[in-house]
């Protein structure tokens, strides 16, 4: 019995040799450039291993991001609502769609995707990868209000975009997923990690003030700002947990954030944290922008907080309506989280229109 | 080429495996772990979340929100006084079934074992600043002002008492404990069960009774100790006394 399974084996082996062949089109692979800092720190981003990162997918990505045939009347792309100069937001409270819809949450910004570890992309949480979260915009009838059938056949009449997907995917076919999966790869290299601070955490000592490190201890300070549990640390550079919270802002809910997405009630109000990276350009702030300046931020936690059932516990101070912040430490706590903002990234020229 | 060495070193295998026929050995155990909770006799899990209301030993009515802490260094000992290493560190995350229950890759053999021990949270050793990139990633660290490293517990709530209806939160955190600027005091709890038979039993199960946080020796409470607490050293070094009785361990299958 055991010798026949060894011929049966060597046999099955040796039949394989024929599929050595087969060639598969490969694009030229390309690693994401991860700062030092997150390197240093932080797991290695998520790449998701039927979209790998290649030098031509993200070409393509790039190239389709700023591309407004994805919209209905092809006047819009991804890039006028989340442009690079507002850290890929835009300075809107809401956005305006093709049809002059105005949406109902703020968009977010777009970097350091790749760190979303357990993957909920979006306020709410709606989408479960960043290729899904390609997706909604383009359907959205006050966003981009397409189709993807109209989408895939405008794009496939090009004269330039079938030999584009041929040279990241090896097929001059477009489909849904390949934009899905090229516009994913190029939002993956969207990673910003050089300000001021993350260069003072790499050791220079000269790029951050006085008050910015006193801003940073009242960040820290659980009996101060405690911001730390919720929005990172010097030990978490994201600036993130993305986490859902409900972090105080209303008594009641007219957007459900992401109990509209688990029917949970107990969900019912919370929203991810947004990172704290690149302020000084993503104004207006919280998911349905009602805060313009930063200092109304941080008025809204040192004052502002409005208790509601399923208000985080971290938001301690809710008695007292806030943290009862100085103003000399808002004052501080505002510096420094203005020095997490990387002007380099808003002008890098990898991350510009290429149409 | 390579397909042939793979080929010859198959073969060599199956054929190896002949000598071990009619002398079959005892079998060593794949070990697995479960981390669980309970308040008292209640079980705790994931559902209870910001639904279930525990009655603490002060009387307070507690909803739990969020809880997770750090399990490092379980560590098996046998009869000869070796020491066989389960796991390094895990965070354990009540949302998280990964967490909760996990096979690890080490087998041991079977038989009565001295003793298991494990640490809550690091010892000083392994309580260093930075150093583990998933609990960095988990934002599970220790600010640097307190000692650094990392929590060792996150027990969020809100709770109301007699005197009090309207829910308050509170944050139950735990870590290194700082006695004044710059210096800090280890906080972490080593705990060790004697006398473990491991035969067809292959689960390790480390339970964490959360009502003992909150009664023994210290009965908490709350309406004084509820959050702020990281930096309250007589709170930290509370908890590190209450928790003392918060572990217990049993194997199952």
């Amino acid at each position: 019995m055991r010798c026949f399974l060894i011929i049966l084996l060597t046999s099955f082996l040796m039949s394989c040799s024929s599929s050595d062949d087969t060639i598969e089109y490969q694009a030229i692979p390309k690693d994401l450039e991860i700062p030092q800092l997150f390197s240093n720190l932080l797991l290695p981003p998520t790449i998701p291993s039927d979209n790998p990162q290649t030098i031509e997918g993200v070409t393509l990505g790039r190239k389709l991001f700023y591309e407004p045939l994805l919209s209905g009347d092809g006047t819009q792309a991804c890039a006028n609502c989340h442009l690079s100069e507002n850290s890929f937001t835009d300075s809107d409270r809401f956005s305006t769609g093709i049809t002059g819809a105005i949406g109902t949450r703020n968009a977010m910004p777009l970097y350091n995707m790749a760190w979303n570890f357990e993957e909920n992309f979006l306020w709410d949480g709606g989408a479960k990868s960043l290729e899904e979260q390609v997706s909604d915009p383009i359907e959205n009838v006050i966003e981009m209000n397409n189709t993807w059938p109209n989408v895939v056949a405008t794009l496939q009449s090009t004269s330039i975009y079938p030999e584009l997907f041929t040279q990241a995917f090896g097929s001059s076919t477009i489909t849904k997923e390949l934009v899905t999966k090229a516009i994913a790869q190029f939002e993956r290299t969207i990673i910003s990690g050089n300000s001021r601070f993350d260069q003072y955490l790499l050791g220079d000592q000269n790029t951050v003030t006085v008050s910015e490190i006193r801003g940073f201890n009242i960040f820290m300070d659980e009996e101060r700002g405690d911001c730390f549990h919720c929005h990172g640390s010097n030990s978490n550079p994201i600036w993130t947990d993305n986490i859902f919270h409900n972090n105080g802002l209303d008594s009641s809910f007219a957007d459900l954030g992401l109990g509209g997405i688990t029917g949970d009630p107990l969900d019912n109000g919370k929203f991810k944290s947004p990172s704290l990276r690149n302020l000084a350009f993503t104004a207006p702030y919280m998911h349905d922008g009602r805060f313009e300046t930063l200092d109304e931020v941080i008025n809204h936690y040192s004052e502002g907080l409005v208790y509601s059932e399923t208000i985080d516990p971290l938001m301690k101070n809710i008695a007292e309506g806030g943290a009862q912040l100085t103003e000399v430490d808002k004052a501080d706590l505002k510096a420094f989280l203005l020095s997490l903002s990387d002007p380099g990234f808003t002008i890098n020229p990898d991350f510009q229109n290429p149409n | 080429m390579k397909k042939h060495i793979l080929i010859i070193v198959i073969i060599i295998g199956l054929v190896s495996c002949s000598s071990d026929d009619g002398n079959q050995p005892i079998p060593d155990i794949l070990i697995s772990v479960t981390n669980s909770q309970n308040w008292d006799s209640e079980n705790v899990t994931a559902s209870d979340l910001g639904t279930t209301e525990f009655t603490d030993e002060n009387g307070e009515i507690l909803i739990i929100e969020r809880l997770r802490y750090l399990i490092s260094k379980v560590i098996l000992t046998n009869s000869y006084g070796d020491e066989i290493e389960i796991g390094n560190y895990k965070l354990v995350d009540l949302t998280d079934n990964n967490t909760l229950n996990y096979a690890t890759n080490i087998v041991v053999p079977p038989g009565t074992y001295t003793g298991i021990s494990f640490v809550y949270g690091f010892n000083e050793e392994d309580n260093m600043d930075q150093v583990y990139l998933d609990l960095n990633t988990a934002s599970w660290n220790w600010p640097e002002m307190l000692g650094g490293g990392y929590h060792f517990m996150q027990l969020d709530g809100t709770f109301t008492s007699p005197t009090n209806q309207s829910p308050l939160p509170f944050n139950y955190h735990n870590g290194t404990a700082r006695i004044s600027e710059g210096v800090f005091e280890q906080n972490f709890i080593r705990v060790n069960v004697d006398g473990l038979s491991i035969d067809s039993n292959t689960n390790i199960d480390i339970k964490m009774n959360l009502a003992e946080w909150f009664k023994n020796p210290k009965t908490w409470d709350l309406n004084v100790l509820n959050t702020g607490l990281m930096g309250n050293y007589d709170a930290q070094r509370e908890m590190n006394e209450n928790g003392q009785s918060v572990f217990s361990v049993y194997l199952g299958d």
